[in-house]
């Protein structure tokens, strides 16, 4: 705020300067200038009276020539006031609003409001930095959790893009650079209620530089990274960054789940998925030849995961010194269907379209089918804006790095158990998957599930802790009983519950919950509302148990003890 | 040369020197007190103000200090002598004019205090 005031004083110098001399000399001028009174003798004005007339003067009031008519030589100077002051004070004030929207003052009064909003957080939140695909769907998707963040991106437009959104929560957003340190430690690094570091731009080092300040700054603080080269992930790990997140890595291994049990990949995606996505349906891409455009970073992580699942794959790429794409590559872009013949598209099952540039992607899967109508189809989403036109193609599989990064991340966030929950699932058959599937589906509407974690502990299930301490038994059954209506069960199913000790993954109705437990459940949006009803309200909690409604009030339940004893 | 220096310590001296001459004089009696002196004293201190606004080095907010002092000072005693004189209409009496001019005194002080730190600056950075 200093800033902004010695910035604001320093450039009202001058013309504050140009006011007093202005008024000065007017009001000396009207002091030395004879004039005549009333009665026609020599009168001359006071600093008094002349202070009074130039100060209406100069503000173009105007209330005439006071106390007595001027002589003409009064009204010569008069003249001479009234322009200099009327100009020093539209000068004074001309310089005020060119201060106001000179770009640098906005620039530090942003700053300012920024910092001081940051501040001002006085709960959880987590500073995002870089706002491109990514961050941008990460930044709605946590305010949707009601999760608050702190935004640092270098580019003005979208800065501003974000201020634009209607979004729940406040994102208090900063034109920076988030490489400098200073920068940082304003948005709130250092601070207390800080969570988290999420570095998202699209330049490894730019992220590096970011995990490596805010690790110094805050060590205990948790920092996510995105990186888009192994060489820099490695680097990142170095120094204890918590989760590093490549997007072609992570599509490339829930591609090759894909192949490998298409059921686990729904579980995966349905439960990673953003809320407001539609929901994905089953497809099993066919294990086939697969032809792959494109042998970049994208095109690498995949054609390996691939290979490790023993596909066949054709590579067709136009660079082969850049890329260094291994022989018998197939030189072009894949756009033109010369190429792709050369490819053998005829016979193959499937086409991945892996470029960066959208355009090309769109115009190799087009081509590609015009050739062959049979073919499962890939592609890769560069930028977020072109949603509509892949959706248009009607892809089979439409790779979005900042859709994937951002779901992981949310994941992360908001439902720390599934990634146990997920680890434990990959080890499970294809068969369990299938069952898994159509127990979810069975509860779905169109719309993809909701996860959510419980504990069983006194902040979030004190009616559970006094059930269990009254010695009766709490199952997930009772958790998933409908509280309004004992015969209906809530759409959702258990996951995983964790404890101390143990973990179990899909646990039964009748599986009996201890205090300290954790439960990953999925299931239709808005069943958790209801699920929390139960864990907080005792008795909704033992109306379930019982299938009694408890009389609440002290005068109620003596007499239905009295009724009872009776 | 710094030409924002000159013109800085023109106007802090100019300004002592003009409060000195308003000052000068019997305390009470009006005729040893001149009006324009103090007019000039209080429009030169004004200027010697804005022209320190936005220094931020710790010498340059003490001299924003001092002359906010002299203005204060100054200020006070052209109300004094307007009001007496326009409100109250009760005339230049000797106790009047004693305390205008012993306001301008307060200011001469704080004049002094900026001289005082404007060479010991000057003396400090011999540039």
């Amino acid at each position: 705020m200093h800033n902004l005031v010695y910035l604001l004083l320093r450039r009202m110098r001058l013309p504050l300067i140009i006011v007093i001399l202005a008024y000065a000399i007017s009001i000396l001028g009207m002091v030395l200038i004879p004039g005549i009174d009333d009665q026609g003798n020599p009168w001359r004005m006071d600093f008094f009276h002349a202070f009074y007339f130039v100060s209406f003067l100069g503000s173009t009031i105007g209330f005439g020539e006071i106390p007595y008519p001027f002589t003409d030589a009064q009204r010569l100077w008069t003249m001479v006031a009234i322009y200099t002051t009327v100009i020093a004070w539209l000068f004074a004030i001309g310089s005020l609003f060119s201060l106001f929207s000179d770009p640098a003052f906005r620039r530090i009064l942003s700053y300012t409001l920024f910092t001081r909003a940051v501040r001002g957080i006085r709960e959880p939140f987590y500073l995002v930095c870089g706002l491109d695909d990514a961050g941008h769907l990460l930044v709605h998707e946590l305010a949707g959790h009601c999760i608050r963040t702190v935004v640092i991106d270098n580019r003005e437009s979208r800065v501003q893009a974000l201020k634009l959104d209607d979004l729940p929560v406040y994102v208090p957003a900063l034109c920076a650079d988030a490489a400098d340190a200073a920068t940082l430690s304003a948005a709130g690094v250092n601070s207390r209620h800080c969570r988290g570091v999420i570095a998202l731009t699209d330049s490894d080092p730019v992220n590096l530089t970011i995990a490596i300040t805010s690790k110094l700054l805050s060590p205990e603080l948790q920092v996510i990274c995105r990186s888009e080269s192994h060489d820099s992930e490695a680097n990142m790990a170095s120094f204890g960054t918590e989760h590093i997140i490549n997007p072609f890595d992570t599509f490339a291994r829930r591609f090759a789940l894909m192949l490998k049990s298409p059921s686990m990949f729904l579980v995966y995606e349905w439960l990673t998925s953003i809320r407001d996505a539609p929901l994905r349906e089953f497809a099993a891409p066919p294990k086939g030849t697969w032809v792959i455009c494109g042998y970049g970073r994208f095109g690498k992580a995949i054609q390996k995961a691939l290979s490790f699942e023993g596909i066949h794959t054709v590579l067709i790429e136009s660079d082969i010194e850049k890329t260094a794409a291994p022989e018998g590559v197939i030189v072009g872009r894949g756009t033109e269907a010369i190429t792709l013949y050369e490819a053998d598209i005829e016979n193959a099952d499937g086409i991945i379209a892996g470029t960066d540039d959208d355009s090309n992607n769109l115009s190799i899967i087009i081509t590609a089918v015009g050739l062959n109508k049979n073919l499962f189809t890939v592609g890769r989403q560069n930028r977020g804006s072109n949603e509509a036109i892949f959706n248009a193609a009607r892809l089979d599989v439409i790779m979005q790095p900042g859709a994937i990064i951002s779901q992981r991340i949310v994941a992360l966030l908001t439902t720390p158990l599934l990634t146990d929950f997920l680890r434990l699932a990959r080890q499970q058959g294809d068969s369990w998957a299938n069952i898994l599937v159509s127990r979810v589906i069975g509860v779905l509407t169109d719309r993809p599930p909701d996860s959510w974690t419980i504990s069983v502990d006194a902040e979030q299930a004190p009616a559970m802790l006094e059930m269990i301490g009254k010695g009766n038994d709490v199952t997930i059954g009772m958790l998933c009983t409908d509280p309004r209506d004992l015969t209906a069960t809530l759409p959702c199913v258990p996951l995983y519950l964790q404890r101390t000790a143990d973990e179990i993954l899909l646990p039964g109705n009748d599986c009996v919950l201890q205090p300290g437990d954790r439960v990953l459940f999925c299931g239709r949006q808005g069943a958790r509302t209801y699920m929390r009803w139960t864990m907080n309200n005792f008795n909704a909690l033992n109306f379930i148990s019982t299938g009694e409604d408890r009389p609440s009030g002290y005068l109620w339940r003596w007499l239905a003890e009295r009724h009872a004893s009776r | 040369m710094n030409l924002e220096k000159v013109f800085f310590a023109f106007f802090i001296v100019l300004a002592l020197t003009l409060n000195f001459g308003f000052f000068l004089g019997d305390l009470g009696d009006p005729d040893h007190h001149n009006v324009y002196e103090l007019f000039a004293a209080l429009v030169v201190s004004l200027i010697a103000t804005v022209m320190k606004f936005g220094d931020r080095a710790h010498i340059g907010a003490v001299l924003l200090a001092t002359s906010l002092v002299a203005d204060l000072q100054l200020i006070a005693a052209v109300l004094v002598w307007g009001i007496t004189v326009y409100g109250l209409e009760t005339g230049l009496t000797p106790p009047i004019m004693a305390s205008i001019v012993s306001l301008s005194g307060g200011a001469l002080l704080a004049n002094i205090i900026s001289v005082v730190i404007l060479v010991t600056e000057t003396v400090m950075y011999r540039r």
